[in-house]
């Protein structure tokens, strides 16, 4: 217990840093835009072929169960996208990024900790936390919202696509079953949750990272510690969030 | 100056430094001895401010980097260039990015910045190896580069973690040659933490022993080899008959 509220300090901490970092200091914009690129091209294509698969198989079972309540395939496209624009979209991603960006941001910032390369950087002049974790934290928090709304398009298409060829449902009826109950605040729901996976899940990657100790092992373990970490937040974290957006009456 | 007051340091309980007291003057070279495990490390990483003591001093030209606030801390290290004993390089980057990384706040010009690699690269001859990357060096290599990369932005202070480990004896002899002359030019304060008495009786103004957590002794290098403290005479003679024996 105790070792865990020590963690969460020195976590909170960390954070504050980069927070301080972001304002106080033009941070390294190049690194950023670096980072942007790099997070970018590594998980879109995986992003959008499981929202794709998912967008589908929601499709698949929504129009399975309506068949069976109501005799009709009925509502796919309202079903798809909520669930997709609300929850899937930004809690699918963000594992994805998790696995994908997340366990590499540890392992490449845990291995410069333990190979003394982090203690290098403060002799020479520059502030690891400002080179290192701040880029790394504001690329991810940028780019997983982009992701989510990019893999929601995807699979509200591939769910519509699936509903035309398993039920026969034209595209004008899941596209106005689709959008007809949405509102903005639907969208922000979904918008807001990308953004704060983003930044929590980012800055418990570089946590892990920086904190990491005990050679080769220990950046392992702090990999899959990150991994561990951020996923149980993710799931937990989301249904307080959710809880407290629709509280506030956004979606 | 550097000035190390009663320096404490323990790990898990396991003391390593029990009140270490060293000060060095403005220009001069310092170089600590001591057998593997004593502590040197852990005393330079204390003196550069990349691990805090649990108590004592060290004051570096009037500031107590023990109780400085970051911003202080960070000024204070840029007077600084330190030689990893491991290297610690940049592995994802150049060997040329890794030299320049220590001049981009010297607002020199692209140009200039190329100059200056070069440059320092011959100092530790090791001409025209711009492009690789550190895994694609020998470890006698990575020590040189790093070598390169730590002094190349002119630091007022120099520690140097055993700069002429694992290189063979000429190249070992260059490097301790660029130690001297950086000294003599810039006028560069150094410590140098080395098993290699030849090289430390040539560089240093003194030499210090460090044992059991403490300075026991300091000497000047022509006075040590007549010392009356007998562990020194022992560990004197004994690094003279190895030193002997490889060359
Ligand atoms: N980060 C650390 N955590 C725990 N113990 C440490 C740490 N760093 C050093 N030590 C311990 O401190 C002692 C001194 O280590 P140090 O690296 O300073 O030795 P050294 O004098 O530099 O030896 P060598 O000549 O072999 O490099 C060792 O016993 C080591 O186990
Ligand atoms: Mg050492």
């Amino acid at each position: 217990m105790k070792k865990i509220l020590f963690s969460l300090g020195q976590y909170l901490l960390l954070a504050y840093d980069c927070l301080l970092s972001l304002f106080t200091r033009n941070f390294e914009r190049e690194v950023l835009l670096q980072q942007i690129y790099e997070i970018g091209v590594k998980s879109t294509p995986v992003c959008l072929m499981t929202s794709a698969a998912v967008g589908m198989v929601l499709a698949l079972q929504t129009g399975m169960a309506s068949i069976s309540v109501l005799n009709e395939p009925a509502y796919i496209g309202t079903v798809v996208t909520f669930s997709l624009i609300k929850e899937l979209g930004p809690m699918l991603t963000a594992v994805v990024l998790v696995g994908r960006i997340g366990a590499a941001i540890t392992a490449e910032i845990g291995t410069m900790r333990v190979t003394e390369q982090i203690d290098a950087m403060y002799t020479l002049g520059t502030d690891p936390i400002k080179y290192l974790l701040v880029p790394r934290i504001l690329g991810f928090t940028i780019v997983l919202p982009i992701l989510t709304m990019l893999s929601d398009i995807v699979g509200i298409v591939a769910g519509g696509i699936m509903s035309y060829l398993r039920f026969d449902i034209p595209s004008t009826t899941y596209i106005s079953d689709s959008l007809d109950y949405l509102s903005i605040n639907d969208f922000f729901h979904g918008l807001i949750k990308a953004i704060i996976f983003g930044i929590v899940v980012s800055t418990i990657a570089c946590y892990k990272g920086f904190y990491t100790e005990g050679g080769a092992e220990g950046v392992g373990k702090a990999t899959t510690s990150c991994v561990v970490t951020s996923i149980v937040f993710l799931l937990i974290g989301d249904y307080f969030l959710s809880s407290l957006l629709i509280s506030l009456g956004i979606g | 100056m550097i000035q190390i007051i009663n320096l404490h340091k323990s790990f898990k309980n396991k003391p390593v430094l029990k009140g270490v007291n060293l000060e060095i003057y403005d220009g001069e070279t310092v170089t600590i001895m001591g057998g593997s495990g004593q502590g040197k490390t852990v005393l330079l990483k204390n003196i550069i401010g990349l691990m805090k003591p649990d108590k004592g001093k060290i004051i570096i030209d009037g500031i107590d980097i023990t109780t400085a606030d970051k911003k202080t801390l960070h000024n204070v290290q840029k007077k600084f260039g330190y030689l990893f004993q491991g290297s610690a390089l940049f592995d994802s980057m150049t060997v040329y990015e890794n030299i320049a990384f220590g001049l981009r706040h010297m607002k020199l010009s692209a140009a200039e910045i190329k100059e200056r690699v070069k440059l320092y690269l011959s100092y530790v001859g090791l001409e025209g190896i711009e492009n690789m990357y550190p895994s694609e060096l020998s470890g006698g290599m990575k020590k040189r580069v790093a070598l390169a990369r730590a002094v190349a932005y002119s630091p007022q202070y120099i520690l140097y973690d055993e700069p002429t480990t694992g290189l063979d004896p000429q190249t070992a002899e260059t490097i301790t040659d660029l130690i001297m002359s950086l000294q003599k030019k810039l006028n560069v304060t150094s410590i140098v933490v080395t098993h290699d008495l030849k090289a430390a009786l040539k560089v240093s103004q003194r030499i210090a022993f460090l044992y059991n957590g403490e300075i026991i002794d300091i000497e000047q290098p022509d006075k040590l080899l007549n010392t009356s403290n007998l562990f020194l005479r022992e560990f004197v003679t004994s690094a003279l008959i190895n030193q002997t024996n490889y060359n």
